[in-house]
């Protein structure tokens, strides 16, 4: 066993754990985190996409070990205070989804591509998602949705009571 | 699936990396970014008895100038490789082929040093550390030798990276002012290289001076299309030029046939995307 201490969604924790733990078992089976969803065997789908230090990663595709030390957001950590993160109520807003089982993976994907380019084009959207795969192919509505919080999270669009994550950095 | 058991450790040295890699025997593996590693440990494709961490030496992510070459530390992410002003200015195919490569995830984590050791024939690169003539710095309980391109890849997934070595270091020679470009053709998102070219022209008043070509997937290892380049040099960077030295691609290349293609069409593919490649190269 190999300790590891990692702050999830603002929280410290330290535990013992198998080196071979997946970082995305952790979360889901540790933690209790199961916002973030695993959907293939493959590191192609995205759906367990969660931010480690600020950047988005597949956490099928790392070992909770090698997260040691870090910082991660899920799915679970982008609400405040009750209050949805921007690309999650642009997901609402735009019907961002069908069965919705790709949803959390592509907002934290999304919300890593807006704090990197504010602005995106459909184009840069459409790459920026390239990561994450929805098997009801409802693309059309989640990049709507990604451009839509774009522009409601452009500075004054809309009042934010805190800071969000991914925000721009 | 989860990966089969293994012992963990993650050394804070490279002396301390080669050391555990020595202990652990011929079942010791190396962990970069992992993400090729990762994903073959949970299909049980391997089952290493000890994964040695690089991720705890922070000296392995540096890209630094060192005189008339750019160095770049094999843990360096793809992602700051592509970013890095360094490397636009002096290596631009090196980060117009990492911009390529997976999806944003994947270029988080996986890292320049571990894909060029990973050695997949359809890594897209090995072809631009080919056609750079990149020089591979490695080390063992021996102490450090480097290897040249033309040396490192020699089989599929196989390089001159030997038991107990750890490559920590890739030099570039500075290609300022060059036009690159890597054309890249793959069936769906996130996929694999078919075929792509890289493309290095030094152009000097219209004519191609210098050329180096280096071809992903068209072999067991990247190719460099020798033939391409000695078409090119001397001509003028055109439509027709182009055409012309694109019908040597295939030239000393094995095209492997696949579920995503057989060997006749990577070959028809070489030799239109190789005219495309150096046609967007010289813009």
């Amino acid at each position: 066993m190999t300790q590891v201490r990692v702050t999830v969604d603002g929280v410290n924790y330290a535990d013992e754990v198998e080196p071979r733990l997946l970082l995305a078992q952790y979360l889901r089976e540790t933690l209790g985190k199961t916002g973030t969803l695993i959907g293939c065997d493959t590191s192609n789908c995205g759906a367990c996409t969660v931010h480690l230090n600020g950047r988005s990663v597949k956490s099928c595709s790392v070992l909770a070990v090698q997260a040691d030390g870090g910082e991660v957001t899920t799915i679970e950590g982008l609400a405040r205070d009750g209050q949805l993160h921007p690309v999650q109520e642009a997901f609402r807003e735009c019907h961002g989804l069908q069965c919705g089982y790709c949803t959390p993976g592509m907002i934290m994907a999304a919300v890593d591509l807006l704090g990197d380019n504010p602005d995106p084009t459909e184009h840069e959207v459409r790459e920026g998602i390239e990561g994450n795969l929805c098997r009801c192919t409802g693309y059309q509505n989640i990049v709507r949705s990604v451009q839509s919080a774009a522009k409601n999270m452009k500075p004054g669009a809309v009042a934010q009571n805190a800071p969000v994550a991914g925000g721009g950095n | 699936m989860i990966p089969a058991k293994f012992d963990y450790v993650r050394p804070t040295s490279v002396e301390e990396a080669v050391t555990a890699l020595r202990d652990g025997g011929e079942d010791a593996k190396i962990l970069a970014g992992g993400q090729s590693l990762l994903p073959v440990l949970r299909l049980r494709m391997a089952a290493p008895s000890v994964v040695i961490d690089l991720g705890g030496i922070p000296e392995l992510r540096r890209i630094a100038e060192d005189g008339d070459r750019i160095a770049i530390g094999a843990m360096a992410a793809h992602h700051d490789v592509m970013r890095d002003d360094l490397v636009k200015q002096h290596v631009s195919l090196l980060g117009q082929a990492t911009e390529t490569v997976a999806d944003p995830q994947v270029r988080h984590r996986g890292t320049l040093g571990g894909a060029l050791a990973h050695a997949d024939p359809a890594g897209d690169l090995g072809a631009a550390a080919l056609a750079l003539d990149a020089e591979f710095v490695i080390l063992g309980a021996d102490g450090t030798r480097v290897v040249p391109a033309a040396e490192f890849f020699t089989d599929y997934f196989t390089t001159a990276i030997g038991e107990a070595e750890i490559l920590t270091q890739i030099r570039f020679p500075k290609y300022t002012g060059w036009k690159t470009h890597y054309e890249k053709f793959n069936r769906t998102a996130q996929a694999w290289s078919m075929v792509a070219i890289a493309v290095a022209l030094k152009v000097d008043g219209g004519t191609i001076s210098e050329a180096r070509i280096g071809l992903t997937n068209m072999g067991s290892t990247p190719i460099r299309a020798t033939g391409v380049e000695q078409a090119l040099v001397g001509q003028a960077a055109g439509k027709d030029v182009a055409k012309a030295a694109a019908e040597h691609v295939t030239e000393g290349t094995h095209a492997p046939s696949d579920a995503d293609a057989a060997a006749d069409y990577r070959e028809h593919l070489a030799k239109v995307l190789t005219g495309r490649a150096v046609l967007t190269a010289v813009g």
